[in-house]
This record gives C-alpha cells, structure tokens and sequence, in this order.
C-alpha cells in the first residue's frame, strides 16, 4: 500500500517537473501532441508535447542519445527510411496530422528541409548540388538564375561563382554545410531542420553558419539540434531541454524537461536538471 | 640523487636485445614467402613457354587469316576471334541489364535484411559457385532443345549470360553497398522518390564499382569453353557469323580444337592463340583497374 502510495507520488512529480514556458505560440509551425517515437520495441523518446514557433530558430539542446534527432527527423519522415522506426502520438504541420493517410512523405520532405550532422554533398559539380531539388522536383522558371540566388542566400556565391562546374568536394568543411543549406534553399521549403550543422566545423566555419542560420529566419522556421549549449544561446529564440530518463526496466528514454524563450531558460531555468546541464554539471 | 628522479634508473641496455627464439616467425615468412613464389614461377613458366612456342605464329596472319586443316602455317583464328565478339556483345547486352536492374532491386527496394532477400541472397551466391557445364546442360536443354534455338550465337550468349548472372550481381550489390547512406538522405531529404534516389545519386555513384565487376566477369565468360563444347561449338568454322542465329566458334573452343591435333604446326598455332587470348583477358582486367584507380573514394 505504502510503496504503492509513494510510486504514485513519485510518478505525479516526475509530470509535475515538465516546464511548457512558451505555451503562447500563436499559428505554430509544429504542434506535438504526445508524441513518442520507437525503433522496434524501444522507445527512444516519449512523449513530446510543444509548439514551434513560425519564422523563428528554436534550438534541441540536450546530452547525447537523449533523441534529438529522432524527434527531429520525425518532423520531414525520414525516419520514414528506418525500418522499425515508428510514432505514436500526433505531430501536426499547419495543423494537418503529418501522418495521416493522406499525407506523402516526398511531399513532405519538399516542404521541410534537412541539413545534415555531415555536410552531405552529392558527388557531382556544385551547380549540380544546389539544381538538384529543383531537378528532382520540376521546379519550373530559370535554373541558372535559382541556383545563383540559392548561393546568395546561403552566403557562398561570391566564394563560388566562377568555379560553379568544380566537384563539391573541392570545398572547405564550412563551405561544404553551406552548401547543403544552399541545395536546400533551392527548394523553397518553409522549414529548414538542422542536426548539429556545425559539430564538424571549425570555429570560424561555425561563426558563419551561425551568421547565415540569423539571415534565414524570419524567411525560414528553422530547428536546429545542438550538444553546444553556448551555440544555442546564440542563436536561437527558443530552446527545448530533453535528457535520457532511466525507467523501470532500465531503459533509457529521451524527455522533454523544459521549453521556453532561449533568454529565459538559460538565465532563470525552472528544473534544476535544465540548470545543471547548461551550468555544465553533466552532459 | 638524480638517479633516483629518473623514470628509467633500472634501464639495462639488453633489454633491447631479443627476449625470444624468433625461428617460427622466420619459418612461417619463409612459407609465406614460397607460397608466394610458386604462383608467380608458374606464371611466368607458363607465359614464357606459350610465348615461345607460339613466336612463329604471332603475326597479322593469326587475326587476319581463317582457320585451315590442310594448310595450318596459313591458318588464323579470325572466325573464333569474330565468334567470340559475336558472343560476348550478346552476352553483354543480355547480362548487363538484367543483372544490374535486379542488383538495384534488392539492395534498394526490397526490405533489407528481410526473409525474402536472405532468400534471394544465398541463392545467388551457390548459383555463382555451380560449375560452369552445369550452365552448359542447361542451356543445352532449354535454349539449343527447347526452345530450337540449336547451336547458334544466341544458344551462347543465352548460356553465357546465366552464367555470369550471379557474378554482375554479387558484384553490383556490393557497388551500391559501398555508396554511403547519408547520400542516399541528402536526396531523399529533399523530397526526391526512392526511384530518383536510385537512379540519380546511388547508380552514378557506383558506375566504376559496376564497370569493374562487369567487365571481370565479361573477361570470366571470354575465356570459358565447357559450356560452349557441350553446346555443339566444336564444329570446324571457316567463316564468320552474321547473327544471332548463325553458326560459330570462339576462340577457347578453336585453341581446344588445335592441341588435340598430333601435327606440331597446329601446337604453335594453338600457343600463339593462346597468346592472344592471354592479351585479350590482361587489356579487359587493366581495363577494370584502371576504371577503379582512376575513380578514387571521394567520401
Ligand atoms: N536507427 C536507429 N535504430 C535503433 N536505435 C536508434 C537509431 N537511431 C538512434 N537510436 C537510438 O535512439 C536513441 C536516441 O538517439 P538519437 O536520436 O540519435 O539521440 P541524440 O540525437 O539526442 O544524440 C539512442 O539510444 C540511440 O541509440
Ligand atoms: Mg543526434
């Protein structure tokens, strides 16, 4: 009776200690409503519930394996490509359920860009990198002039313009990220996720993608995950604490702690967890 | 006082000497070694003999002349040599397609891992291990019997190209395989299809790995004569063919047809052909590297 009393307890504080600051978010981009994602049995996160805001950088920060990714690949369906991979819960895009029946996931993916942890470049020349969404996607009008924008946008045309026919490869790290954000720009999404854009660059390289990343928003929604607390200081607007809880059995699951406006959650965050993570006491 | 401080203080000089009896290392490279050597002497035994046995016999006659009984200082292989162009093009162009469209299948949209493609799997890898006459049976039944298509061009490349079949595919999988995933995400993440993904990024990708593995396994089917011999291609050829369906020889089945005559000339004949054939084989397999070299890993 006792151990059953104090499990309950135990279980209420645990919900009590979630802190959904930013509950005000008017026309969200995203709306997670309980949402879990599992590969197979295991259910690497658990029930998500927030908001993201339009036009606007909301940063993932949290230690490592704590499902960053796997909530943010769930938000273009590239988890899609996982076998076993699965959601529960509802993620809705303009308020459509992104995994309803109706919904296609290339459709999706047009909509939602992705930039990757590893800057990505096709084998191919960069013209050939940044024409091939519009390639893929029959993007009608001008190529050559979309192409020129796109690297505009992304800060690499005048470090490219006159060697537009050289392998992407023959780029620097800094210059590589870039250009995926650029062959992503060339799609006219509306959202750009980012998996630790910079976890491969250099300072500098990653000074420039945090310029770039202040360019884009306001045009863009962007989401970018980050083990670098000081990168989401930055950058972001807003920022949501997830880390790995042990449950029962032992398994660990990724929770969301603690969302609200960047300046907020790292200047007075409510759970002493979220403090001790960006006070650099573990993670 | 100092050598107290100092970390190597008990530092004795024969410790750097040799702690142990080192004879089994000095056997086992030895063994190495010969092993190594037998297969290059042999090699080199064998180029050398067929070099020299065939010296008379390797000029612009041995291409360009028919193959004769009465007169074989005059003899040349141009009717194997065009048979065996006739029927490798055809076993190219049955093979390749076939082999590489149903390489993309498993490796890119069947379930990876799944029951049906462990199936498939194994399956391939024993059909590549079957004994080449196996495939001669085979083809004699279904495509010379069967099918009446006798004993043409066409009954071999048919033939031929089961044959290589699991080979194009072993060999393309691993192609696709080796081109990394986060390739295939960059152009799915950009709301391009599967079939896109495939056909503009893996496939281009993996063209030298393909290259390689097509035109080692094209040079494996250039140099094969059992199947063909139980096909019916033993037959003496003067001329050369003018289709699928026409008549032919190639190049092995004509280098078996000469050793097994007793007169000498037909012997030097038979080394210089197979001098020709050697150089046929060695240009497609420095074809093959050179495609692989030249292509480096650019992740
Ligand atoms: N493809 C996958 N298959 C199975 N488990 C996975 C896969 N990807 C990630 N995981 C597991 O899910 C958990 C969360 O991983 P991930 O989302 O990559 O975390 P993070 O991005 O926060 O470091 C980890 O325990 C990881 O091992
Ligand atoms: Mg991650």
């Amino acid at each position: 009776m006792n151990e059953l009393d104090a499990s309950i307890r135990i279980a209420e504080s645990l919900s009590e200690t979630r802190h959904e600051v930013s509950i005000d978010i008017p026309n969200p981009v995203f709306t997670l409503n309980g949402v879990s994602v599992y590969y197979g049995e295991y259910e690497a996160i658990r029930d998500v519930s927030l908001d993201i805001a339009q036009g606007e950088i909301t940063a993932f920060i949290g230690p490592s394996g704590c499902g960053k990714s796997t909530l943010l690949r769930s938000f273009n369906r590239m988890n899609d490509l996982i076998v076993g991979a699965r959601i529960t819960g509802r993620l809705a895009y303009h308020g459509t359920d992104l995994y309803g029946p109706e919904v296609d996931p290339i459709e999706v993916r047009r909509r939602i860009g992705m930039v990757f942890q590893k800057p990505n470049v096709f084998p191919k020349s960069i013209y050939d990198n940044v024409a091939y969404g519009p390639r893929v996607n029959k993007t009608k009008g001008n190529l050559d002039d979309l192409v020129e924008e796109s690297l505009t946008r992304a800060a690499l045309w005048d470090e490219v313009k006159d060697n537009l026919k050289k392998s992407a490869y023959a780029l620097s790290g800094g210059q590589q990220q870039r250009l995926v954000i650029a062959r992503c720009i060339a799609v006219r999404p509306e959202v750009i996720l980012m998996d630790e854009p910079c976890a491969s660059l250099d300072p500098i390289a990653t000074a420039k993608i945090e310029d770039l990343m202040h360019e884009l928003a306001g045009d863009y929604t962007i989401v970018i995950v980050t083990h670098n607390m000081q990168q989401a200081a930055r950058v972001s607007d807003r920022t949501a604490f997830f880390t790995a809880e042990v449950d029962d059995a032992g398994e660990r699951h990724g929770r969301l702690i603690e969302y609200g406006p960047t300046r907020q959650l790292f200047s007075a965050p409510v759970d002493q967890r979220t403090e001790d993570y960006i006070s650099g006491r573990f993670g | 006082m100092s050598m107290q401080t100092r970390p190597d203080s008990d530092f004795n000089p024969a410790d750097l000497g040799q702690q142990s009896n080192r004879a089994w290392d000095r056997v086992f490279m030895w063994l190495l070694f010969i092993s190594l050597a037998i297969g290059i002497i042999t090699l080199v035994v064998l180029l050398v003999y067929v070099v020299t046995k065939g010296w008379p016999r390797l000029d612009l006659g041995l291409i360009t002349n028919m193959p004769s009984i009465r007169n074989p200082e005059q003899s040349g292989v141009q009717s194997a040599l065009m048979g065996s162009i006739w029927v490798i093009g055809f076993t190219a162009i049955i093979a390749l397609p076939i082999g590489i469209l149903a390489a993309i299948y498993l490796e890119e949209f069947s379930k990876q891992g799944g029951r049906f493609q462990r199936l498939v799997e194994v399956n391939i890898q024993n059909l590549a291990a079957v004994p080449s006459i196996v495939y001669g049976i085979l083809g004699l039944a279904v495509f010379a019997r069967a099918l009446a298509l006798g004993q043409s061009v066409i009954t071999a490349s048919l033939t031929l190209a089961l044959l290589i079949l699991p080979v194009i595919i072993i060999s393309t999988r691993e192609a696709l395989r080796a081109v990394p995933r986060n390739i295939r995400d960059g152009s799915l993440a950009l709301g391009a299809t599967e079939w896109q993904t495939a056909y503009r990024q893996t496939l281009p990708a993996a063209t030298p790995g393909i290259a390689t593995g097509v035109i080692l396994s094209l040079s494996r089917a250039i140099g094969e004569a059992a199947p063909l011999l139980l096909l019916g291609a033993v037959t003496f050829v003067t001329f050369n063919p003018d289709g699928m369906l026409s008549g032919y020889t190639t190049l092995p089945i004509q280098i078996f047809n000469w050793t097994k005559e007793p007169r000498e000339e037909f012997q030097v004949l038979a080394a210089a052909a197979i001098v020709l054939l050697l150089v046929i084989l060695l240009a497609m397999n420095f074809v093959a590297i050179w495609i692989r070299n030249r292509t480096q890993r650019r992740w």
